[in-house]
């Protein structure tokens, strides 16, 4: 596979502060990568050091094998979608879509035959002497990828491109935009602070955080299995736990059983591969669906505890129970099938919660000083 | 109720309606009928159209018409020329921070009237000014130079007096420009002349026109700057009508001027508004 794009120990100091900090990865030709992190995370930095709009402070960014450094984004051969998508009111449909084919210089008849094709490409046939303000928001936003399509870039960037939609349409665009891309076949960079954005369409997504990747990883691995607490909060729900390590030893095969006393007393047994020291502090992550509503007695393996009904969110499929272990402050959130088997379940109910032990994932605690 | 609104806005409007009327309609009335007037020779005013043909007749008078409009028309078009990249510069380059102190130091000169600003000119470029003392004592010149007085200081002079009229539409104008479309278009592969006239001049249209008219009709109607920095070479139309109003005391003959410069300045606008294909109420908004 040939690696489309490859960004080296690329770092970004704003005087004192350093927006992107020595961040590698590279992704391959037709790939969907996306960056996912919170606002202020560099994430839009490091997009438009790509594009060529911020010269790097240090690293090599490499198009196809070609150094990209000191060349100016008129010149790259990425294009980018920007977060508002900036089309431009002045000019019609067709005449945006035209406006990167003309400055390459192409002839009237083959930018029409272009124009024409993306437009039916992107599902906007006959679109082209619309204005601008005469098309929706979804509408828009095709004609904002079609314009960077037509001009056949090596990499594609996009800047958040669905932040503006509303929720329903935001649902349908993620699918027709990861369907556009498998058709096409144009490498994506996609950034992003919506984890379910990344997740669907990704194939392989990286955690921003304070500049650094926190994990590059495909999205059923960076949901089951994170690296970094940080990873483990961002990437989906958790209910996190603070907790001591009482033992911790070889189990049978290769896992190894640890022993956890959490701040407020309850204990946990967990199976996992990572080894800790007895004594030392950990944070403990579980997913509200990992949690099971008044477990069969005849599961093994199972951490099981009592605690109150608070609350009870309903959210259809993603409903959740809002529990807290019997005279503790500790806040849980417990995901709530809605099979009809839980319907019986009411505010104030004492219910037993069971978890495998295998499905915690434990951390050491990070210090201070980081 | 709905009397009551009638009233307040009536009572609003009745200012504005009696402004409009007395000051402008009125006198205006009163001019166009007097440049229709002639005294015949029995010393009785009768009507005639000699006042307008005497325009024609003397050369004089339309070659000083024929030069006020294209020296206007300069005039704007230069001011534009370098107030488009100052007002660029101000909105898009520098930061916020200090937009409004460069906003401060261009209006700072219009703190001061009209006159005070071109005698400071003429002390700067006359024969025994400020430019010539220093030139002379840097060597450079050996005889002062009269700068005063001819077609290229009296425009400067002008483009001086109109830039702010200019660069205050335009600075509103570039300031609705999102950054992203420039970015997008250099994005797209647009280099700089591209992106000039593709997406900031067809944004900043509206600014860009609202601002020359104002400059044109400023500048063409003005008096003060082509009397004194143009000296008798270059008359300036205004001057003409002044001459037949207070030197020759023919005020028929006058208003006939004073229609003609207003038939003039109609005229360039609506042409200026077809030639950039705006509407006059899109462009004053």
């Amino acid at each position: 596979m040939q690696i489309d794009l490859s960004v080296q120990h690329v770092t970004k100091k704003f005087q004192d502060f350093t927006a992107v900090d020595d961040v590698s990865f590279e992704v391959q030709d037709g790939g969907f990568f996306s960056i996912l992190g919170p606002s202020g995370c560099g994430k839009t930095t490091l997009l438009r050091m790509i594009a060529g709009f911020i010269e790097p402070t240090a690293g090599r960014i490499e198009i196809r094998g070609r150094n990209m450094a000191g060349m100016p984004p008129n010149r790259r051969p990425v294009n980018l979608i920007f977060q508002h998508l900036a089309l431009f009111p002045m000019m019609t449909v067709a005449q945006n879509i035209a406006f990167g084919l003309q400055r390459r210089g192409e002839k009237k008849d083959v930018i029409t035959t272009k124009v024409n094709g993306i437009l039916e490409r992107v599902g906007l046939p006959g679109f082209g002497d619309k204005k601008i303000d005469q098309l929706s928001g979804g509408q828009k936003q095709r004609v904002a990828i079609a314009r960077c399509l037509v001009l056949e870039p090596t990499v594609l960037l996009l800047d958040e491109p669905l932040g503006a939609l509303d929720l329903k349409l935001r649902e349908q665009m993620k699918v027709e935009l990861k369907k556009l891309q498998a058709e096409v076949g144009t490498t994506f960079v996609y950034i992003t602070h919506d984890q379910s954005e990344a997740l669907v369409m990704s194939d392989k997504v990286a955690v921003m955080n304070h500049g650094r990747f926190e994990q590059v990883d495909t999205p059923p691995n960076l949901y089951n299995r994170p690296h970094t607490p940080f990873v483990a909060q961002f990437v989906g729900d958790n209910n996190a736990w603070s907790g001591r390590v009482k033992h911790s030893a070889a189990g049978d095969g290769d896992e190894v059983v640890t022993e956890i006393e959490t701040g407020d007393g309850e204990h946990f047994r967990l199976r996992g591969s990572k080894r800790f020291e007895p004594g030392q502090e950990v944070d403990l992550f579980l997913r509200p669906e990992s949690m099971l509503i008044e477990p069969d007695p005849g599961i093994e393996n199972l951490n099981r505890f009592q605690v109150a009904v608070k609350a009870i969110l309903f959210d259809g499929a993603n409903s959740r129970l809002l529990v807290h272990p019997l005279g503790k402050e500790t806040e849980l959130l417990v995901a709530l099938p809605q099979n009809r088997q839980y319907d019986y379940v009411q505010v104030g109910d004492r219910i037993e919660i069971g978890w495998h032990e295998r499905a915690g994932i434990c951390f050491p605690r990070e210090t201070a000083s980081s | 109720m709905k009397s009551q609104l009638r009233w307040t806005l009536f009572f609003f409007l009745a200012p504005v309606v009696l402004w409009l009327f007395l000051l402008i309609v009125l006198p205006h009335i009163d001019l166009l009928i007097m440049s229709f007037r002639i005294e015949n020779d029995a010393g009785d005013m009768v009507w005639s159209l000699s006042n307008y043909l005497n325009f024609f007749d003397e050369p004089i008078y339309w070659l000083t018409f024929v030069r006020t409009a294209v020296y206007s028309i300069t005039v704007t078009f230069l001011t534009l020329l370098i107030a488009f990249p100052l007002a660029f510069y101000i909105t898009k380059v520098v930061g916020t921070r200090f937009q409004g102190f460069f906003m401060t130091l261009i209006l700072m000169p219009f703190w001061v009237s009209e006159l005070v600003r071109v005698y400071g000119w003429m002390i700067l470029l006359r024969e025994s000014g400020v430019i010539n003392h220093f030139l002379i004592k840097l060597g450079i010149l050996h005889q002062p130079v009269e700068m005063l007085y001819n077609d290229a200081t009296m425009i400067m002079g002008l483009v001086y007096t109109s830039m702010l009229f200019m660069i205050v539409p335009l600075i509103s104008v570039l300031e609705s420009l999102d950054d992203g479309l420039v970015e997008a278009a250099y994005d797209l592969g647009g280099n700089m002349w591209n992106i000039l006239f593709k997406i900031i001049v067809p944004h900043a249209i509206p600014g860009i026109v609202s601002g020359s008219i104002v400059v044109f009709m400023l500048t063409l109607g003005n008096y003060l700057t082509p009397n004194l920095m143009g000296g008798k070479n270059s008359l300036w139309f205004t001057e003409q009508i002044y001459n037949e109003f207070i030197a020759s005391f023919n005020w028929n003959q006058g208003s006939a001027f004073g229609f003609l410069l207003l038939v003039l300045s109609s005229l360039v606008i609506w042409a200026g508004l077809k030639l950039s294909r705006q509407k006059l109420s899109s462009v004053v908004q």
